[in-house]
């Protein structure tokens, strides 16, 4: 897709290419976030961006005992997240298993919720250890069922190990399957990719591929999404953009619970990657209970005081 | 010739000592006007932080055995005494108390702890019951802890009525935001510090230092506290609280007993179960 950056699709050209790549400077990452965390957002700017991190949430149930009452009623909660207050927007996606995209999208179509996006983690999920015709099965299945969205994981030990090209065409051949429609998010899981070099170079691995958004982590290992992660992320989509003119979006998922992490993250997305990525098409948090929070924060502003979790669901 | 080390009075939140978010403190004097202190003056935030945190440390208290919330009560007694020394001298030089009174309210401090810590197994016995029905039905009423209580601490004797204030509160199951006396502030950092050495878990108490006009509003119309020990503000502020507190029904009381178990029923709640015979 995007492969003008290198020669030809081969594995050496890609590896040529990744070489190009500057180290990541790690304690001035580390240093950088840290500055950018103390930034404040009061009064009117914090109601603005609790709005839009609501637009932003990927509304995410990925467990073993998942049931079609709790994904409809997380739908629900997507589309009206406060139904005592009909002022507050919508959520940015459902995320769900595989064999839940279709009472998602029922559960949101009769919900009045038509043009929220259901995303579907798919290829083998979460550890990614399957065949590859396993994994384009996985994915054909959730497009079927109605999944606007795909969360794809990468081959952690394939690329590990340096078997790039392997990675790579994975990749690609989900994006083949996925087409112009559906939105393709690739997991890099960055807690198993051990340094922030790898980050990078996974980055550009997954842009180059065809990655419509690069993702941090499945929620299932920590760390999950440091500002250090995202750092890089937002830098090296910034920089993907200046290289071939097109905006791929970043998605952090895990360890966001607070409205303060989440504002956080936006004022990485602000300074990093810069205004235009302050959009639910190209910046998504992948989060369960950061909903409820943003909610109270929500009410705390609106009614001076602070709120009690009695008063926003329990999922 | 040496310098003394000076203590640095600091908050008390989820098992920590932070200073204030605010970084602010504020000037204490002693009984003849001297300079004494500077305690923290806790901010919005610090009351917003130790909500949470009691919250969190609520389901995990209340859920322990009452034998074992009685056992860690009796362990807090403990480390107060080898304390004797320290909660003297503060008392000394807040209230201008001679040695002697200071020394018998830090002994009936420690009793009335290990009064309350006795109550812990006993009060569901005395205040809960079976009742008649007419059906075929058990009927058991059993008291249960009302959740997170805050508790405005009286100026005077300083040490007893923190104790009195907070023994019943965590005895009963609940978690505790104990708001020190803004004049009398020390003997509530020190029994922090027995708190945090003792086994009672991260988040069931939570101290802090300020002004009282300011937590006033704060807790008050904080909609994550479910009840308020009042004994230590004024009649004027009495009524604020309760007008704040109304939002979410709040159960706000004051007390001038120091020993009763009112102090503990008053912030339970009594939950009823039927049970069919024969099953």
């Amino acid at each position: 897709m995007n492969s003008t950056l290198l020669t030809d699709n081969s594995e050496a050209s890609l590896k040529k290419f990744l070489k190009t790549l500057a180290p990541v400077d790690a304690v001035g990452a580390s240093a950088r976030v840290e500055m950018l965390a103390t930034r404040s957002i009061k009064t009117s700017s914090k109601n603005w961006a609790i709005d839009l991190a609501i637009r932003m949430v990927d509304l995410t149930t990925l467990e073993g005992a998942d049931t079609p009452g709790k994904v409809k009623a997380l739908c629900a909660k997507g589309v009206y997240p406060d139904p005592t207050d009909l002022s507050i927007p919508s959520v940015g996606a459902i995320c769900v298993y595989n064999d839940m995209v279709k009472i998602a999208r029922e559960a949101l179509d009769n919900g009045g919720g038509k043009n929220i996006p259901v995303a579907a983690v798919t290829t083998a999920f979460p550890s990614g250890r399957a065949s590859m015709e396993v994994k384009i099965q996985d994915t054909k299945d959730a497009i079927a069922n109605g999944a606007s969205e795909i969360d794809m994981v990468i081959d952690r030990g394939a690329f590990l190990a340096g078997n790039l090209g392997l990675v790579f065409d994975e990749i690609k051949a989900i994006k083949e399957i996925c087409g112009k429609d559906v939105h393709l998010k690739v997991i890099l899981e960055t807690g198993e990719l051990v340094t922030l070099d790898n980050v990078r170079k996974a980055s550009y691995l997954a842009m180059l591929a065809g990655g419509d958004f690069i993702k941090t982590s499945t929620g299932k290992i920590a760390p999950a999404a440091t500002a250090p992660v995202v750092y890089v992320m937002l830098e090296a989509v910034r920089d993907f953009y200046k290289l071939t003119g097109v905006r791929i979006g970043v998605k952090p998922a895990g360890g966001i619970r607070n409205t303060k992490d989440a504002m956080k993250q936006l004022v990485l997305v602000n300074e990093i990657a810069g205004p235009e990525w302050l959009d639910p098409s190209l910046f998504r948090i992948g989060a369960s209970a950061l909903l409820n929070d943003l909610l109270m924060q929500r009410m705390k502003m609106r009614d001076g005081y602070y709120a009690s979790p009695n008063y926003v669901t329990l999922d | 010739m040496r310098i003394d080390v000076m203590k640095t009075y600091k908050l008390f939140i989820n098992g920590s000592f932070p200073r204030s978010e605010s970084g602010r403190v504020y000037e204490v004097k002693d009984a003849k006007g001297k300079f004494l202190a500077n305690p923290c003056l806790g901010s919005r935030k610090d009351l917003r932080e130790s909500v949470v945190a009691a919250r969190t440390a609520h389901h995990g208290w209340s859920s322990a055995t009452a034998f074992n919330r009685g056992q860690v009560l009796y362990r807090v007694a403990e480390i107060m005494q080898g304390r004797s020394d320290q909660f003297v001298a503060e008392i000394i030089a807040q209230e201008g108390a001679t040695p002697i009174s200071a020394k018998t309210q830090v002994q009936s401090a420690i009793d009335t702890w290990v009064w309350y810590a006795g109550w812990c197994d006993k009060i569901d016995s005395i205040s809960g019951s079976t009742n008649p029905v007419s059906g075929p039905y058990y009927n058991f009423s059993i008291p249960e802890s009302l959740g997170v209580v805050a508790i405005f601490a009286d100026a005077k004797p300083s040490l007893l009525n923190l104790v009195a204030s907070l023994a019943p509160i965590i005895a009963s199951g609940n978690t505790a935001i104990l708001i020190a006396n803004e004049k009398n502030p020390l003997c509530a950092i020190t029994l922090a510090e027995c708190i945090s050495t003792s086994d009672v878990p991260a988040g069931v108490v939570n101290v802090l230092t300020g002004k009282f006009d300011q937590f006033i509003s704060w807790a008050g119309a904080h909609m994550d506290i479910d009840g308020i020990d009042a004994t230590g503000v004024s009649k004027g502020e009495l009524t604020e609280l309760k007008e704040l507190g109304a939002e979410n029904l709040k159960r706000i009381y004051s007390f001038s007993e120091l020993q009763s178990t009112k102090r503990m029923t008053n912030f339970m709640e009594v939950k009823t179960v039927w049970h069919p015979i024969g099953i």
